[in-house]
């Protein structure tokens, strides 16, 4: 019977899209997560650059009614940084809309006050303390940064239950490590971000850096460096929802994101166990390695197989 | 008549020069070559700069502030860190401390702090530090508003221009800083070290720990530079080795076939010659970074600046030449500071 509750009470969420894709090819895959992906709460929005935004404007009402038809909760997401004018209108325009909207930086926690919106993991939510001022200013959900370890979403997840804000971590997908004024990926083209043309779209879940050794070890996505692994915390599923956390984000990639929801969806509901969940992950066939390192209080790129998990 | 001299006659305000301290001996170096204020931290995860051997206990704050202020200094603290739940205790007490010695603000970034800090000690000033990465005027409303903030320390992303307009539309003065060690991503945003070593840097107040640092030459006297298990830089023998930082490191990509600084070049923080269009942006404090660089280092910057300071207010032509000697591998950049073409 605990099984069930917990189960009921987990909620799949899609983070934002964070890469440039074609727009027709952002439209079809939004279309069919609306038709197929066992997903609760879909994150709408360009997060990254400013510039990309209007590319996705043509389709994003048509992508919005598509998923609410499906009964998914739709989410603006903001800018994670926000300092010209043409980001600041960008601000300005998302929370004026009249849907919930996840803030990803402190300009749009000064606009979305006073009304219930969600803390995104660009907003650096680590503490009890930090959660009861954002929860007084509307905060309803919070998705924590990606380097919390388990300790402290431990610590911190009876004290979100007290004031009434759903914790969610993001359980699939690479890492968000850092931003910067500077566009990596203009850097690597010998342009700038003024002069970029787009060119982040030639890579489709970011381009690899690799070390001198020839390791794989970072991805550029703009102004964004992610993780060269893939975050996978499908063994940890269980610990998590025992702590408390009821909302799990599974990060938009290229590969089979209906196949990804639908594993962690059975592995939430116990439908399959962790063996199986993490096959099913293997065969997605990623262009990356795992890792949960984060999670444990170590190195994040490392992987450790889950307690109990063979 | 030159432009410094028109700019003195403008009778603008003596900007506060604000210098490191990672020792009390420094903390006494930079007040007696002219700091107007210094900042330092505790010897724990409270603050960004927590390495080995670096950093104040209880008592030497209250030591370097009574001679700050014997001399007319300031003395700021900064608890600039993001305490993870169940650790807010050493954060909390920072603060209590802080207001219990009198120091004459902290600097302080994480959202809880900042309201333990204003609802327990209404008059302790608050300074919003870099690791808050508030880089609009709205988030900086949002920190004054919520928590009283008096002044915001700017990222190092901002042109000149753009602080200047920011001016018009913040309730509080700002810190820009001048001249020192320049990371190339979003202050208080960044999970590299993090993800390379385990230790945090918004957490543990630790960027490239030094255990986690090597060093491997090989017969051809080729150095290659590690932290944790990723090479970050190779250098030809002779060639001078930077500290493995992640965001200064060489890598390939599938677009650059040999090793380039995929984010930036190792270079310095230097904008000596944009300190009077920085005053006239209406900036109020000029911030030189180094909390862990020598007494020597802080004394001869702290000297140049306060020189180059006191020049432009009096009309002066300020000279710097002095100061290139001290950037990292000799060589500088103005970074984000004049124009938008950096990014």
């Amino acid at each position: 019977m605990e099984i069930a509750v917990q189960a009921s009470t987990s909620e799949l969420t899609l983070g934002p899209v964070l890469f440039n894709w074609e727009p027709e090819r952002w439209r079809d895959f939004y279309f069919r997560i609306a038709d197929e992906a066992p997903v609760a709460t879909v994150y709408l929005g360009e997060v990254i650059c400013f510039k990309r935004a209007p590319l996705f404007d043509d389709y994003l009402d048509a992508v919005a009614a598509r998923l609410k038809a499906a009964g998914k909760t739709v989410v603006r997401s903001t800018l994670a940084e926000v300092m010209s004018k043409q980001e600041r209108k960008m601000i300005d325009n998302v929370c004026a809309e009249q849907t919930m909207v996840e803030a990803n930086d402190g300009s749009a926690l000064l606009r979305l006050r006073g009304r219930p919106h969600h803390a995104g993991p660009f907003i650096n939510v680590y503490n009890e303390r930090t959660l009861a001022v954002l929860a007084g200013n509307g905060v309803c959900n919070a998705c924590l940064p990606p380097e919390m370890p388990a300790s402290a979403i431990r610590a911190l997840s009876p004290e979100a239950a007290k004031i009434g804000v759903t914790l969610e971590v993001q359980v699939f997908g690479r890492i968000g490590l850092a931003l910067s004024a500077r566009c990596y990926h203009a850097r690597a083209h010998g342009r700038t971000k003024d002069t970029c043309q787009f060119i982040c779209n030639v890579d489709a879940d970011g381009m690899t850096l690799r070390t001198i050794e020839d390791k794989p070890f970072l991805t550029v996505n703009g102004i964004q460096t992610l993780s060269h692994d893939y975050l996978n915390l499908v063994g940890e599923l269980a610990e998590l929802q025992d702590m408390g956390v009821t909302r799990f984000r599974l990060s938009p990639h290229s590969c089979d994101m209906v196949a990804v929801a639908t594993t962690f969806r059975d592995a939430l509901d116990r439908r399959i166990d962790v063996n199986e969940a993490a096959g099913r992950l293997d065969a997605c066939k990623l262009d990356a390695p795992f890792s949960n390192g984060f999670y444990y209080g170590k190195p994040g790129h490392r992987w450790s197989p889950a307690v109990g998990a063979n | 008549m030159s432009e410094a001299q028109s700019f003195h006659q403008q009778d603008y305000q003596r900007p506060e020069l604000v210098c490191p301290a990672g020792t009390p001996a420094a903390s006494r170096a930079a007040v007696d070559a002219g700091a107007d204020a210094v900042y330092c931290g505790l010897q724990n995860e409270t603050n960004a700069r927590n390495f080995p051997g670096l950093n104040f206990t209880v008592p030497e704050v209250e030591q370097s502030l009574a001679y700050a202020h014997a001399r007319k200094a300031k003395l700021l603290l900064a608890v600039n860190t993001f305490p993870p739940a169940g650790k807010f205790d050493l954060w909390r007490d920072a603060i209590d401390g802080a207001a219990k010695l009198g120091v004459d603000a902290v600097i302080v970034a994480d959202m809880g702090v900042a309201d333990y800090a204003a609802r327990t000690h209404p008059d302790l000033r608050l300074h919003l530090s870099v690791q808050a990465g508030a880089s609009s005027p709205e988030a900086i409303r949002f920190y004054c508003e919520q928590f009283g903030v008096k002044r915001v320390v700017l990222p190092r992303m901002l042109t000149v221009a753009e602080i200047a307009e920011l001016h018009s539309q913040i309730p509080c003065e700002i810190e820009a800083f001048i001249f020192g060690n320049i990371g190339m991503m979003a202050e208080g945003r960044c999970s590299l070290s993090s993800y390379v070593t385990g230790a945090s840097t918004n957490m543990d107040g630790v960027c490239s720990p030094a255990a986690d640092v090597h060093y491997e030459e090989d017969a051809a006297r080729n150095l290659t530079t590690r932290l944790g298990e990723y090479v970050i830089d190779c250098f030809a023998g002779g060639e001078s080795a930077g500290y493995p930082t992640i965001c200064k490191g060489r890598y390939l990509c599938g677009v650059q076939n040999d090793p380039y600084y995929a984010f930036e070049e190792p270079v310095s923080l230097n904008l000596s010659a944009l300190l009077p269009d920085l005053m006239r942006a209406g900036v109020t404090a000029l911030k030189i970074e180094g909390r862990q660089r020598s007494r020597a280092y802080v004394k001869s910057v702290v000297g140049a600046f306060r020189k180059a300071v006191d020049d432009i207010m009096a009309g002066r032509e300020a000279a710097f030449a002095s100061l290139l000697a001290l950037t990292e591998g000799r060589r500088e950049t103005e970074g984000a500071f004049p124009s938008k073409r950096w990014r």
